[in-house]
């Protein structure tokens, strides 16, 4: 079992994040849960989300501390919360920044896998809006392989109608821009 | 046929009662129940469900409206979580006087004070003698089938009283995860169409409600308990058909790994999910661990508890409500009243847990497993403990 913690800000679609990826994993006959940190949701403030999957059903219904893969949807918390808190020291943190890899491996000393790539340029680009709720999906998958890039088209035009495709761009230009530093 | 569908559990349980084709639903929003109405109104909005949706101005309105629409012959259906449930508690008791067959989802969460709006029993176990069915889901798929078996038990001819279907605030009400949806067509098999004993029509003048003297309180309220009681066998009859059709097996206790057991733990609702993990865990440490699964809290299944706990040594009751100032939590009463009679009996300890959204995580369980089978030897010396309590 795989389990992630999402982190952004609230208004910044952390649980569409974790829901449209819970979907794609159970699109693909997989197990999958997507949950939200459970409690009122403030606009701006630091929030967090969460995936689990798995090959057979889940049972573990608890809150996630020691998760597989964190992915940073804002650096700018990055000052504010401890996003390598738990993490998998074989683990992988995953963060929309323009900084390389290695600069965040060094800033966060999270000795794991660490990817980067400049989500809100992308973005800004494609969907003229700095929401990287939907372009971190494509990190996500090219880091962890955990669904299929096909598989997440489908819960982001139900999701989203008619800008889907805008989304979809967006995460497939991430998913082809992701740097990784094992 | 039924569909392998992804989706959060409180929009999943909305789906399943449109299924059931309630003529109406009546509801007001409250933390964290309200995705199961909201839904509700979009799928009336859409055009799916032919229902009327009332958007009253409290639950006590919620209740009370569809008092009168099942009092009038309609399928009825609501929806509320903690302070809601006390807000409609004035009408709570008189449903199942009344034999009108509503159903509704809880989402459980605490009540107040200090106020929180994250999950505990405190809400349902307040209105425990109110005279409904009360069942509990342990994840999304139970929370489906019980909305669509709740409608069956609740219009059964001999039953013909309300049902709650409890399902954890947050725990379960906002967690997507994989679910077997069955169809309209097969749900309209299971479910006929309901056809009231008695309904409120000019035509056909009936009294409902009406005012009961002492010389005939007695009566009403044993006829009351008696009709409880005796539902029991309707609702195993009614998840045996269930099973027969979609292959899903449903019993009062639901038991896991009790195979040679010498401790189990009693478990209400979504904890028993992540208990399972725990006992996995006892079970490759040596211990001869077992889980129960209580899915059925009213009628209180007796005769299925005895028979669960026989030859056990020890029983740990997890309870996620307090009984202030009582002997011990609500669950454990019960169990403990259930079992004085009898000459063997298990030592049982009490856990009170995952108050107000407190976190138990499966380590939780494995410890709570290990000092329960520690109090083997040595009575322990509380009735109960409220688990991971800062400070204590």
């Amino acid at each position: 079992m795989i389990e992630i913690r999402w982190h952004g800000r609230g208004g910044q679609g952390a649980v569409t994040s974790v829901e449209t990826l819970a979907l794609a994993a159970i699109g693909e006959g997989q197990y999958a849960q997507g949950f939200p940190s459970f409690g009122p949701e403030r606009r701006g403030a630091p929030v967090a989300a969460f995936n689990r999957i798995d090959d057979k059903k889940i049972r573990v219904r608890s809150g996630i501390y020691n998760p597989d893969v964190v992915i940073v949807l804002d650096a700018s918390l990055m000052v504010l919360v401890n996003v390598a808190e738990g993490l998998n020291p074989e683990g992988t943190l995953i963060v929309n920044t323009a900084k390389s890899p290695e600069e965040v491996k060094t800033e966060t000393g999270f000795k794991g896998t660490v990817a980067t790539v400049d989500a809100s340029k992308i973005a800004r680009e494609e969907m003229g809006v700095p929401i990287t709720n939907t372009t971190m999906i494509g990190a996500a998958i090219k880091a962890t392989g955990l669904v299929k890039i096909e598989s997440v088209k489908e819960p982001l035009k139900k999701r989203f109608g008619k800008i889907a495709q805008k989304n979809i761009n967006a995460m497939e230009r991430a998913y082809k821009e992701l740097k990784i530093a094992k | 046929m039924s569909e392998r569908i992804g989706m959060e559990i409180a929009l999943a349980a909305a789906e399943a009662v449109a299924l059931c084709k309630p003529d109406v639903v009546a509801a007001y929003p409250i933390t964290p129940n309200t995705h199961i109405p909201e839904h509700l109104s979009d799928i009336v909005a859409e055009g799916r469900l032919d229902a009327d949706f009332i958007c009253v101005e409290s639950e006590h309105s919620a209740l009370s409206a569809c008092c009168g629409a099942s009092g009038a012959g309609a399928r009825a259906f609501t929806a509320t979580s903690s302070q809601g449930l006390l807000y409609m508690a004035e009408v709570v008791p008189i449903v199942p006087s009344m034999r009108l067959p509503i159903v509704m989802a809880i989402g459980n969460r605490a009540l107040s004070g200090p106020i929180n709006i994250w999950n505990d029993h405190s809400d349902i176990m307040s209105q425990r003698d109110s005279g409904w069915i009360s069942m509990f889901a342990a994840d999304g798929q139970e929370t489906i089938d019980m909305m669509i078996q709740a409608f069956k038990i609740a219009e059964h001819r001999d039953v013909m009283l309300p049902v709650n279907v409890n399902l954890d605030g947050f725990q379960l009400t906002h967690v997507v995860e994989p679910m077997m949806m069955p169809s309209q067509k097969e749900v309209d098999k299971f479910l006929p169409a309901y056809k009231p004993y008695a309904a409120v029509h000019p035509d056909n003048i009936v009294s409902m409600g009406s005012l009961a003297m002492p010389e005939i309180f007695n009566e009403a309220m044993m006829a009351k308990d008696q009709v409880l009681i005796n539902s029991k066998k309707i609702i195993l009859e009614i998840w045996k058909e269930w099973e027969e059709q979609f292959g899903r097996k449903y019993e009062p206790i639901g038991e896991y790994r009790m195979e040679g057991a010498e401790v189990a733990m009693l478990t209400l609702g979504s904890m028993g999910d992540t208990a399972e993990v725990a006992i996995d865990a006892l079970r490759e440490k040596g211990v001869k661990a077992g889980l129960l699964k209580m899915k059925l809290w009213r009628p209180f299944p007796v005769e299925e508890l005895l028979k669960a706990v026989s030859g056990l040594k020890s029983l740990v009751v997890i309870d996620r409500a307090v009984s202030f100032g009582g002997p011990c939590g609500p669950v454990c009463l019960e169990v403990k009243s259930a079992l004085y009679d009898q000459k063997e009996r298990p030592l049982i300890t009490n856990y009170i847990i995952g108050l107000g959204g407190r976190d138990v995580v499966v380590a939780d369980f494995v410890k709570i497993a290990e000092q329960a089978i520690g109090a083997q030897k040595k009575k322990p010396a509380k009735a109960y403990e409220i688990y991971g309590v800062r400070g204590s």
